[in-house]
């Protein structure tokens, strides 16, 4: 009865309306909200026309004269006024789809927030998860958004040890640096050779570290075991160690001559009757020190596996082994059956993420033995993986930064696509209730 | 008959005999790099390796001359406030995102979500030039707070995650009758949700706080003078120069810095099991 007598807001009119930001709002009444979408938008115009205009068009030219232009910043300026574009576009839909949303409300409730006071408690009542996630998103857009994106248009330039600004000018190469990695023989053989090796260190090191977790934890999580408890305790202990610290002592331990594993331990594999060992080169074969970089990341890497699993193998209820001892299973059975599906059901998405972590672990790889034995060009080691490349492409004597962004893109990339791939796969995310 | 059940007893035998067999194999594997690290710190003779010497002379000179000779405690105290400080801010933000993401149904969430996800692959730390750039500008090159702001925007995505899941498990029954007793958004996520996180919240304390100690590559990077340098850097130029290692002092600036986070590891590693089953398993 009561609302025949309201004149309705026309929801399609609001929308329109607020195309020239604020209108929208005012002609449902809100005109302190109005003001204040109108004001934001007058500050981005403002905005736009005296830093905004100037700096897209700089962004384009990446500066005309040496010295007075510094090619670096005008990128990171044109980067920050496509964020701050960005942003504002979105205020833009914000307010469109207020004005409409309020209209609704309007037609059917009869009335619409007009004090301030009223405004700012809808805010904290339905803005409160907005609220609680701007901080996150506000450190993500800083730290990572923004470095991700200069990181992206970086690899469409020539930024290297030839054009350091703001003596040189940088300039936009397009795909060159792609083209050079895949098709110039000297880049190309250096990236194929670094991307193979990555990908096999990383197969090899995960799979590693994940078989002996769940083996240990299998093993360990049997009932007749004394002194369970002081085992567990060690098992953390390469875990609890800070990582470099563990990397640094192997490091010395495996060296060819001094070090502790030639001299103690394969010496003492020597007592053993017909067994003999000599010297091992862990540190000047590249094969070897493949060899231990594996192992070392193995016994790095394994306690955080054996903790989940651990976890996921006290879940189990025992009805599902006392109805297999009925069926008459042997041992090897209950495992594959009933303990292997249910640890890789539960814990699928968490070795997925041992795998990208692996993928990209620059410590191990740096800090054991710099990237090397040896060299197959391009300043890379041969156990250098992709990210101790970049690393090194960076912080060289002769910095190669725009070939170094180029192939941080393509790690991204294939980080991206088959963690997505796997996730989608393995249904990581189907008993996730995402609405 | 008897046959069998000596065979089964045979089989019982064996295969505990394997258990403790692979059990103490594992535990020698990994206590003696870690007992030869710890025994170099103490040990008196000039050494270039590490080494299992049972005859050696215990001394605490290498300790004495790491406080004396280095900037030790200079990196030592800049490690601590650097890890301080990116487990504070990240503790708060990740708990109130994932807080958020498991208790509200709002516009936008399930692109979060999404994002969240997407940009958690991204190895944020290959951005390494872009890091460098933004630090030029706005001035943050060998500052902490630049260091820190990096450590924690790249865990907050992995780690939301982890604490949507974990106050996923919590049930929602005390919000809604809380609710029904007019309670507001910040009472029943501080008086009801918060505790009964805590277990979570004290994981996500200890990891954020262990990242910058584990850390080579950001903070060698943005972190340029001596009297700046975390101790992962430091300790490095120990024993990064063949000609002149000084192994012992190494060791016993690993051991001085080992000890208050394996402490740490183990008050709260109880906690350990709940929050990653919790949070890692469904995702």
């Amino acid at each position: 009865m009561e609302s025949q007598n309201i004149k309705k807001k026309s929801v399609r009119k609001a929308g329109l309306l607020s195309l020239i930001p604020g209108l929208g709002q005012m002609y449902n009444g809100q005109q302190l909200k109005g003001f204040a979408f109108l004001a934001v938008t007058i500050a981005f115009l403002i905005e736009l026309v005296t830093i905004g205009i100037p700096a897209f068009q700089d962004f384009v030219t990446l500066g005309t004269v040496p010295i007075r232009d510094h090619s670096l910043f005008l990128l990171v300026k044109g980067t920050l006024q496509i964020i701050i574009t960005f942003v504002f576009l979105m205020v833009l839909i914000l307010n469109v789809s207020d004005a409409r949303q309020v209209a609704k409300q309007y037609n059917t409730l009869g009335y619409v927030n007009r004090s301030a006071r009223s405004m700012l408690k809808n805010i904290w009542e339905n803005g409160f998860p907005y609220l609680l996630t701007i901080p996150a998103y506000f450190v993500m857009l800083f730290v990572i958004v923004f470095p991700v994106l200069v990181t992206l248009l970086m690899a469409f330039t020539n930024y290297d040890f030839y054009h350091i600004p703001p003596a040189k000018l940088i300039d936009w190469v397009g795909l060159q640096n792609f083209v050079n990695m895949f098709f110039l023989s000297a880049y190309r053989s250096t990236f194929v050779s670094v991307l193979g090796w990555t990908i096999i260190w990383t197969l090899l090191a995960t799979t590693g570290q994940i078989t002996l977790g769940i083996l240990t934890a299998v093993i360990t999580n049997q009932k007749f075991i004394i002194g369970k408890k002081f085992f567990r305790i060690i098992f953390l202990l390469p875990w609890a160690i800070p990582a470099f610290v563990t990397i640094m002592s192997f490091s010395n331990m495996f060296n060819d001559s001094i070090g502790a594993i030639n001299q103690q331990v394969l010496g003492l594999l020597n007592y053993i009757p017909f067994v003999h060992v000599s010297d091992i080169p862990w540190k000047t074969d590249p094969f070897w020190t493949k060899t231990a970089l594996i192992m070392i990341q193995t016994w790095l890497g394994f306690p955080y596996i054996f903790v989940m699993v651990t976890g996921v193998l006290q879940s189990i209820p025992d009805d599902l082994y006392e109805a297999a001892n009925i069926d008459g299973a042997n041992a090897i059975q209950k495992f594959t059956k009933i303990t292997l599906p249910m640890i890789l059901f539960a814990t699928a998405p968490v070795f997925i993420t041992q795998y990208t972590f692996n993928f990209n672990n620059f410590s191990i790889i740096y800090l054991f033995n710099s990237g090397g034995p040896g060299d197959v060009g391009g300043g890379a080691g041969s156990t250098d993986i992709l990210i101790s490349w970049i690393y090194k492409l960076t912080t060289g004597t002769s910095p190669q930064y725009a070939l170094a962004s180029a192939v941080t893109i393509v790690i991204s990339i294939i980080v991206i696509g088959v963690s997505l791939l796997t996730f989608k796969k393995t249904h990581a995310f189907s008993n996730e209730e995402m609405m | 008959m008897r046959g069998i059940l000596s065979s089964t007893k045979f089989n019982r035998f064996f295969s505990r005999f394997l258990t403790y067999l692979f059990l103490i194999v594992l535990s020698i594997i990994i206590i003696y790099p870690l007992l030869i690290t710890v025994q170099s710190a103490f040990n008196a003779s000039d050494l270039t390796a590490f080494t299992l010497d049972l005859h050696m002379h215990w001394t605490l000179a290498n300790f004495q001359q790491l406080f004396t000779q280095t900037l030790y405690l200079t990196w030592f105290k800049n490690t601590m406030i650097i890890a301080v400080s990116t487990m504070i801010i990240q503790v708060i933000i990740v708990t109130l995102a994932g807080y958020t993401y498991s208790r509200y149904r709002f516009k936008g969430r399930k692109n979060g979500l999404i994002f969240f996800l997407v940009i958690q692959m991204v190895p944020t730390m290959a951005a390494l030039t872009a890091y460098f750039v933004l630090g030029l500008i706005i001035n943050g090159l060998d500052q902490y707070w630049f260091l820190t702001m990096v450590y924690v925007g790249g865990g907050i995505p992995m780690n939301t995650w982890l604490m949507k899941g974990y106050f996923d498990t919590i049930p929602r029954d005390l919000d809604e009758s809380a609710r029904i007793d007019g309670a507001g958004h910040l009472r029943i996520l501080w008086q009801i949700n918060l505790p009964l996180a805590m277990p979570m919240i004290a994981v996500q304390a200890l990891w954020a706080f262990m990242g910058p100690f584990g850390d080579y590559l950001l903070s060698a990077f943005l972190l340029r003078s001596p009297e700046n340098m975390t101790v992962a850097v430091g300790l490095q130029q120990f024993i990064a120069d063949p000609t002149n290692q000084r192994v012992a002092m190494f060791a016993a600036g690993s051991f001085l810095i080992s000890i208050p986070i394996v402490i740490l590891f183990f008050l709260l590693q109880r906690n350990f099991q709940s929050g990653l089953t919790a949070g890692g398993t469904k995702g």
